[in-house]
């Protein structure tokens, strides 16, 4: 894992001596995570990306989970489609799972943390087994317009917290606590976003028979229906009627997802016997999907939801031309025309990709200025600070807080 | 304690860090009159919040939409003329976010008055102008200044957030009347010329890392001038 001062060239030093001075702040308070998988998902990602800097800062971090079994997960999935806002049939049993597995969970679960930072909904009624300490509830989904039963439910146990975080202003809701905007991070330094060789990238693709010198469209993503990947292969068909290219679909599945293989097989059979639509199923390969996102002419993120859309910043941050569904946090992220294009349609999308293929000048542009962005705000390095001063803030009332 | 108490006339000037949280109010608008009505009774850290978020978030950026209000009816509204209106507003001749607040809201009143076919447009559902503040934490930095020559070495490296801290911070949302800098060359080295230049200083036209450059090319200057 990497040291803070290795930070230092790609933001500078004093942003890192503010770091260090926050975290001062916190010497000897505990602050305990915890969400419903250690593996898969922008959450658990970050989540073990930030606790060795924690450390290294001085302030006592720790990562828990809860546990759920398959009946558990599957009610989640579909109060995280309801809460997207998708529609979902919500039986009165499903609150009933939710509610029998969390009460496992709070009768089995340490609470020790001076702030108990919980992310998602999955661990959210965890809030039950309060006694003196703070609690913050860190929603990673876009809620803009959620299913009313389903976040009526949820929303008795959120207003019990002290503090809330979501990803972009459209997600906050009118609640009787302190809402803050986070918006999530990459880590430059990780296996998924470090500088990597040509050779390494060119191993990669000949392992999996990619033509370097064609055109590369690709879309990084679970397979979920939220991330549109039919809707990208319909983009591709669009595009290849005039442009010769190749499509890549990649991307691991998560603990807590049981729809991911339903989708793989949907997408399969949509792409048939096309030879230059790659479907790569890549669990946990950082640096293969690092590569696979290098090599790419153009990058895509299809998504008919998104909390916030990390690969968009791990696209952008590799200088990438970037075409993405103006949809949840991806908007804080690609501001239309500078830093990329913004779509609403399949049409819109198959037209963007055209216009970034026929115009690589205007493509590099687009690329290097999104790069930029996301160093002044997309890093590890801003993240962490914003977490430290939420935790800060529980201590501190006020709009100004000299430390 | 305040800033007045943390730079204190007799001593080196220590450089603060100010970093902030973003936090939602839940209040949206979709109207220039909603936006009217929400301006006059947000807390002033949300007015603050808003006439000054695109400065650091695009730091780099230049020209930059300067107030987020004049982004939003602008972009989404489409009121063009409304737009340039609030976006020329001179904040920095405010001392108080009061009088800065009563400045944008009378432009939207009167402007809803002379065209009153205005109120009809509103933003569609997501384009909402959605209300946030922020909260500020002021941390004194290892930086400090006995000269400037020594201020000088400190304003190359020290963070844009100082230095948005001393610069914009300091004189507006906390109701000093000039910013930090001016103030400590002007009181404690004595040197109302260099003090000076920074006060006519107008950051809101450049962008921070070129209010980084101003600022080390008048202190360089008045160094070299004073020797030390």
């Amino acid at each position: 894992m990497a040291k803070l001062k290795e930070y230092i060239h790609i933001v500078g030093k004093p942003v890192i001596d503010d770091l260090r001075l926050i975290g001062e702040k916190l010497n000897g308070t505990t602050i305990q995570n915890i969400n419903s998988t250690a593996v898969g998902g922008g959450v658990a990602e970050i989540l073990s990306r930030m606790m060795p800097l924690f450390k290294e800062l001085g302030v006592n971090t720790s990562w828990d989970f809860i546990k759920g079994g398959e009946e558990f997960f599957e009610v989640t999935k579909k109060f995280h489609n309801a809460l997207h806002g998708l529609p979902r049939q919500i039986y009165k049993s499903d609150f009933d799972t939710f509610v029998k597995t969390s009460n496992a969970n709070i009768e089995e679960i340490d609470i020790y943390g001076d702030v108990v930072f919980i992310h998602d909904p999955q661990p959210v009624a965890l809030i039950r087994k309060r006694s003196g300490n703070k609690w913050i509830w860190r929603c990673h989904i876009d809620i803009s317009n959620p299913n009313k039963r389903v976040w009526d439910f949820l929303k008795k146990f959120v207003q019990d917290y002290d503090a809330s975080v979501f990803s972009s202003p459209i997600f906050s809701q009118k609640l009787s606590i302190k809402q803050f905007l986070v918006s999530p991070s990459i880590d430059p330094l990780s296996d998924k976003n470090v500088e990597l060789s040509q050779s390494t990238i060119d191993r990669i693709l000949n392992k999996y028979k990619i033509d370097r010198s064609r055109t590369i469209i690709t879309q990084i993503s679970r397979f979920d229906y939220l991330k549109d990947p039919l809707g990208v292969i319909e983009v591709y068909k669009m595009v290849k009627k005039r442009i010769d290219c190749q499509l890549i679909l990649a991307g691991g599945g998560a603990d807590d997802d049981p729809e991911g293989s339903k989708v793989l097989a949907e997408v399969r059979d949509r792409a048939s016997k096309d030879p230059d639509i790659h479907i790569l199923l890549l669990p946990q390969n950082n640096i293969e999907v690092n590569a696979l996102q290098r090599a790419s002419t153009v990058i895509i993120q299809k998504s008919i939801k998104e909390g916030f859309g990390l690969t968009v910043a791990e696209a952008l941050w590799k200088a990438k031309p970037v075409v993405a569904s103006n949809v949840g946090g991806i908007p804080l992220q690609i501001k239309h025309k500078y830093s990329g294009l913004l779509c609403n349609s399949i049409d819109g999308a198959a037209f963007a990709v055209k216009q970034l293929l026929n115009s690589p000048a205007y493509a590099k542009k687009l690329g290097e200025n999104g790069r930029e962005h996301i160093r002044n705000n997309f890093l590890l390095t801003r993240h962490l600070k914003e977490y430290m001063l939420i935790f800060l803030s529980l201590y501190h009332s006020g709009d100004v807080v000299y430390l | 304690m305040t800033m007045s108490e943390l730079i204190n006339n007799t001593k080196p000037f220590r450089f603060h860090t100010r970093l902030h949280l973003t936090q939602l109010t839940g209040l949206k608008a979709s109207s220039l009159t909603q936006l009217l009505r929400y301006i006059r009774k947000i807390p002033g850290s949300c007015i603050y919040y808003h006439t000054h978020r695109f400065l650091q978030s695009h730091l780099y950026l230049s020209p930059e939409p300067p107030n987020d209000f004049a982004y939003w009816v602008t972009e989404i509204l489409g009121e063009d003329t409304l737009g340039e209106m609030l976006a020329s507003i001179d904040t920095v001749q405010f001392s108080t976010i009061r009088a800065l607040r009563e400045k944008i809201a009378s432009t939207i009143k009167d402007y809803i008055k002379t065209n009153p076919i205005a109120k009809r447009r509103f933003a569609g559902k997501g384009d909402e102008f959605h209300f946030m503040k922020a909260k500020s934490f002021v941390v004194p930095t290892h930086y400090v200044a006995n000269n400037l020559r020594e201020f000088l070495d400190i304003l190359k490296s020290v963070t844009i957030d100082s230095i948005y801290f001393h610069i914009f911070e300091a004189r507006l949302r906390l109701n000093r009347q000039s910013n930090d800098f001016s103030y400590w060359i002007a009181t404690t080295l004595g040197n109302k010329m260099v003090a000076l230049e920074i006060e006519k200083l107008d950051p809101y036209t450049i962008t921070l890392d070129g209010l980084r450059k101003k600022l080390i090319k008048i202190v360089r200057k008045g160094a070299k001038n004073t020797n030390g």
